[in-house]
């Protein structure tokens, strides 16, 4: 344990742990210092200034989330000099801010207004630059917009992309009153290495950075009587949506939001969990089949380790910048690129309707999800297989603008034919759980018995640490799996694509010996995507998985083989795993893509 | 009246430096705790600006514990009107090299660098050629310190020392927070010690000649002597180096055309005396000095009548909007505030007491501002606008 030291916060003496900021020391207190710059998911930057503190005996300001506390240390964090010079900081953000708030997206959830609004800042004697500066707004990437008119400098995002990421599709450009947040030779967000996974849109304080919105085109869809509107929801959904309306973080509300989806008048309310029950029969066979290749066979030209490819961000960064790994990534489309296909085809004809005349729509917690939908090869049904992808967030502005009173919703189940599904599919949302879906499969079908994890909670690859790794040792296969007897299946799970790297280069280097890795874009995974809920940070991602995981322990199927309905969907259509339809519909290529 | 001397011209700095052979192997010959010792009693204050106590950074650097250390000399002279850094490692170039490597015997450092300003490439054959033969000496007498040239790209936060050492990393050239100090986490994260090129050489001065000659020179908080570029409306611009605690009369009147309204003392981040009170200023650090006491890089603009106030000012402020790194709100959009603003007043878009309020921003920034660009915009902009209120306004 560290050692305890004495400082005083507004004259009331403070122990606090050695090490501390001033900015913890307070919110330990009970008092809140205002940031914009800080966020707890990202390292000190220091720069917006709004958290400036007096020290006693110092003549200028400490910025709190910066400044150790040290010993005897007296701090006033609401004086009179206090509050004039971040009065003042506000004003001269305010002076370079577009704030035309009543035509922003972020109206309402912005930190610089709510700030403002706080401090009460009712004129604006600083001249205004916005009008002196020649801003354009970026609007061509399908996922995410840029604003720099909006833009306060705080680097939030930069940070974001290196550190969470590891991207660097954002960086700083310029100085003095030129600088500026920008990307590669100042090109559109949709020509660089953005993986459009959207962490920058979240860890955004304004509307500098936001998804590209499709909530009217949602709207005139539904409104269109020709139209049939189906609409897929995705795991991680449920446990993020309460947040914008309202509720506690890790609030489970899927049947809410199902009664939701059908009174804004979706034709048909499905689930994308039913599609994650799909992705596991084939990505676990083609797993199988890929180790039966260079075990049995040993076929020299089979990738290994296998790859998971649910995460679009994920796929754009593989595709950017480890190319020559583009053949490890299982062929297997996303949940929601499998849905969409077989909602124009399976769909359409079990409910005998034209294709031309459905439009599929998915809630996602991602909005690199917007660009999987765009991506040319994503018409294997004939039609665009999703027409549509909304955020979480987004969806909450459907409902909200529909009027309707969320918490009084009395929860309903999901429609038949595509939205039945086992907690195996929900797991998708949380990091590991397409692992431990995958192996709860695979280990069965392989061997004819259970998992051997108490309640077929595959625990170590559960948990926010970074890289997760597991072996299970396959002892007993039935005859047919016989080759894998004794074989340990050594698995590797990240979240967070500063994880991802470590793991390319762990493989490049040959130091990595996995059979199975399971990748996902963003911190926590799914429910820690780009599209939830602003804000998320360690402690609300935490909150949401644990949601998860009690929707998969309440669930009465929990392995995904069992999902009836698919059960069905390969006795009626697709025959079984890896069938020529199968490969026509769920599967995909890659492309290869630029460095920068 | 300020307690001051009269103004004398000394020659240290540019005297001979062929002796730097024999000072580098006696200097390394006695204990780091001595010279360190030496250093602080000769009070010694950093000759970049800032004046915080040579002796002192050695010790805390010296203390520090880790497995690597470095030395940097700060030649990113970026401050307007200064000059002087340049003519050091023109003319006396082994001074700073002797310097840079007893410091490195001091502290542990094995490892030394130069960051040269951009727009002073042209130093850099003269210099390597300096470096190699140093290098040669140092072998010769099995002394373990290698000294290397960084250069600069030409910004002028660069010359902070934790952005400089974010651009040598190959970083953006942004400031740190502080603490911690680059003493413990500098270079690379390890401790450093990173002198302007002017403190080295008098350092070379003191471990030559013992802390006392040094010492005796000056006035009380103020010891010894300071190179000082002087520039602007005088008949004999040039680098002069002169006993601290001077008066500014006396300068004036040493370096003055007869007619001099005004002085910037320390560049556009320093402050400007207007005629009147020349006699209450003295040019030093704070403490006995009495009336306005002016630290300076060295950094010495006249103007004289023919000068008007209002764009000298345009001139500093259009200059830091520039240079400001943009990272902090107080600086970036504080030093546009001020240009539009006394744009604004001078144009009658803005009433005179706008002027206040730009005053008043300048307060802010100097509490707030992340480093000590932003910090400083407030001393040219008080001083000018305070003394010259009139010549904003008509």
């Amino acid at each position: 344990m560290s050692k305890n030291i004495s400082i005083s916060i507004n004259g009331f003496p403070v122990e606090i742990e050695k090490g501390k900021t001033i900015l913890e020391a307070a919110e330990s207190q009970g008092i809140t210092i205002p940031t914009l710059c800080y966020h707890k998911d990202l390292c000190v930057a220091g720069n917006c200034r709004v958290c400036v503190v007096e020290i006693a005996g110092q003549t200028r300001l400490s910025a709190a989330c910066a400044t150790p506390c040290e010993e005897g240390m007296e701090i006033l964090t609401n004086s009179l000099k206090v509050r004039n010079s971040r009065k003042h900081i506000i004003e001269l953000l305010l002076s370079e801010h577009n704030a035309d708030c009543t035509k922003c997206y972020r109206n309402g959830n912005c930190e610089l207004q709510k700030l403002s609004s706080e401090y009460k800042i009712m004129t604006q004697d600083f001249i205004e630059l916005v009008p002196l500066k020649k801003y354009s707004v970026d609007m061509y990437s399908p996922s995410i917009m840029k604003d720099d008119s909006k833009c306060i400098r705080c680097q939030r995002c930069v940070r974001t992309c290196a550190e969470l990421q590891g991207v660097n599709a954002l960086t700083v450009a310029h100085k003095g009153d030129e600088m500026k947040i920008t990307t590669f030779f100042e090109k559109h967000m949709r020509d660089v290495v953005c993986t459009n996974c959207g962490q920058c849109v979240n860890h955004c304080p304004t509307g500098a950075l936001v998804e590209k919105n499709y909530i009217e085109e949602v709207w005139e869809a539904i409104a269109d009587a020709n139209k049939h509107v189906v609409v897929q929801t995705a795991p991680a959904v449920r446990v993020g949506l309460g947040e914008e309306l309202g509720l506690e973080p890790g609030t489970r509300v899927t049947g809410k939001m199902v009664a939701a989806l059908k009174r804004l008048g979706f034709d048909a309310v499905l689930d994308t969990d039913f599609t994650a029950d799909l992705t596991i029969l084939e990505e676990g066979t083609e797993l199988l089949t890929r180790l039966k290749k260079a075990l049995v066979d040993k076929d020299k030209t089979v990738k290994l380790p296998m790859a998971t490819s649910c995460s679009p961000g994920w796929i754009k960064y593989i595709e950017h910048l480890y190319p020559e790994y583009l053949d490890n990534l299982s062929t297997c489309k996303s949940p929601q690129q499998m849905f969409g296909a077989l909602a124009k085809t399976y769909y359409a004809k079990a409910r005998n309707i034209q294709p031309e005349n459905i439009i599929s729509v998915s809630i996602m917690p991602c909005t690199a999800k917007k660009f999987e939908a765009f991506r040319p090869e994503m018409h294997d049904s004939g039609y665009r297989d999703v027409d549509y992808v909304l955020t979480t967030r987004e969806l909450a502005i459907l409902i909200k603008q529909a009027g309707l009173d969320f918490n009084k919703l009395e929860p309903v189940k999901y429609d038949r034919l595509m939205g039945e599904s086992t907690g195996a599919g929900v797991i998708f949302g949380a990091t590991g759980g397409v692992m431990e879906a995958a192996l709860r499969t695979a280990y069965e079908l392989v061997t004819g018995r259970d998992v051997p994890f108490k309640n077929l909670n595959i625990e170590p690859v559960r948990g926010m640490e970074g890289i997760k790794e597991a072996s299970i040792k396959i002892e007993k296969p039935l005859k047919k799996w016989a080759f894998l007897d004794g074989v340990e299946l050594k698995c590797a799970v990240s979240h967070g694509l500063v994880n991802a790297k470590t793991i390319m280069e762990a493989l490049k280097s040959g130091k990595a010996n996995y059979h199975f890795i399971e990748f996902m874009a963003c911190p926590g995974g799914c429910l820690g995507g780009g599209g939830q809920p602003i804000p998320t940070n360690s402690e609300i991602r935490k909150k949401r998985a644990d949601a998860i995981y009690a929707e998969d322990g309440d669930l009465p199927l929990r392995k995904s083989h069992e999902n009836p309905e698919v059960q069905k969907l390969y006795k009626d259509f697709l025959k079984e795993p890896l069938s020529d339809i199968s490969h026509h519909l769920l599967h995909t290529k890659y492309t290869k893509r630029e460095h920068y | 009246m300020a307690v001051t001397h009269q103004l004398k011209r000394v020659d240290f700095i540019f005297s001979n430096e062929n002796d730097w052979e024999k000072v580098l192997s006696t200097t390394i010959n006695k204990k780091p705790t001595d010279l360190i010792n030496e250093l602080i009693s000769s009070e010694l204050k950093g000759r970049g600006g800032a004046g915080f106590p040579t002796g002192l950074k050695w010790k805390l650097a010296a203390e520090a514990k880790a497995d690597s250390k470095y030395i940097i000399c700060n030649a990113d002279e970026g401050e307007p009107g200064t000059f002087k850094d340049r003519e050091i490692l023109s003319k006396v170039p082994y001074k700073v090299l002797t310097a840079m490597a007893v410091c490195g015997y001091i502290t542990g450092a094995k490892e030394g660098f130069i960051y040269l300003r951009g727009e002073y490439k042209f130093l850099t054959p003269e210099l390597n050629k300096a470096i190699k033969e140093f290098d040669y000496y140092c072998k010769e007498i099995k002394f373990d310190f290698k000294i290397s040239i960084f250069m600069g790209s030409g910004a002028y936060i660069c010359g902070e020392e934790t952005a400089l050492m974010e651009s040598m990393e190959g970083k953006r050239g942004e400031p740190r927070n502080k603490p911690p100090f680059p003493t413990q986490n500098g270079y690379l994260d390890k401790p450093t010690v990173i002198n302007n090129v002017e403190t080295l050489a008098h350092t070379y001065t003191i471990f030559k000649y013992g802390a006392k000659k040094f010492y005796d020179l000056g006035v009380q908080y103020s010891r010894g002597t300071k190179l000082f570029s002087v520039s602007g409306d005088t008949p004999k611009p040039g680098i002069y180096e002169l006993e601290l605690g001077m008066s500014l009369q006396d300068f004036v009147y040493e370096f003055g055309d007869g007619d001099t309204k005004a002085v910037q003392v320390g560049g556009a981040s320093g402050f400007l005396v207007p005629r009147k009170k020349f006699k209450d200023a003295a040019i030093g650090f704070k403490g006995k000095l009495t009336g306005i006491s002016l630290p300076t890089g060295g950094s010495m603009m006249l103007f004289n009548s023919s000068r008007s106030m209002f764009n000298v000012l345009d001139n500093y402020l259009e200059f830091f909007r520039e240079e400001s790194c943009g990272q902090c709100t107080p600086c970036r959009v504080g030093c546009q505030q001020l240009l539009l603003g006394i744009k604004a007043v001078k144009r009658g878009e803005k009433p005179a007491s706008y002027l206040s309020k730009l005053l008043r921003l300048t307060e802010t920034m100097q509490y707030t501002a992340k480093c000590g660009l932003g910090q400083s915009v407030a001393n040219s902009f008080s001083s000018i606008v305070e003394n010259f209120h009139e010549e904003m306004i008509y």
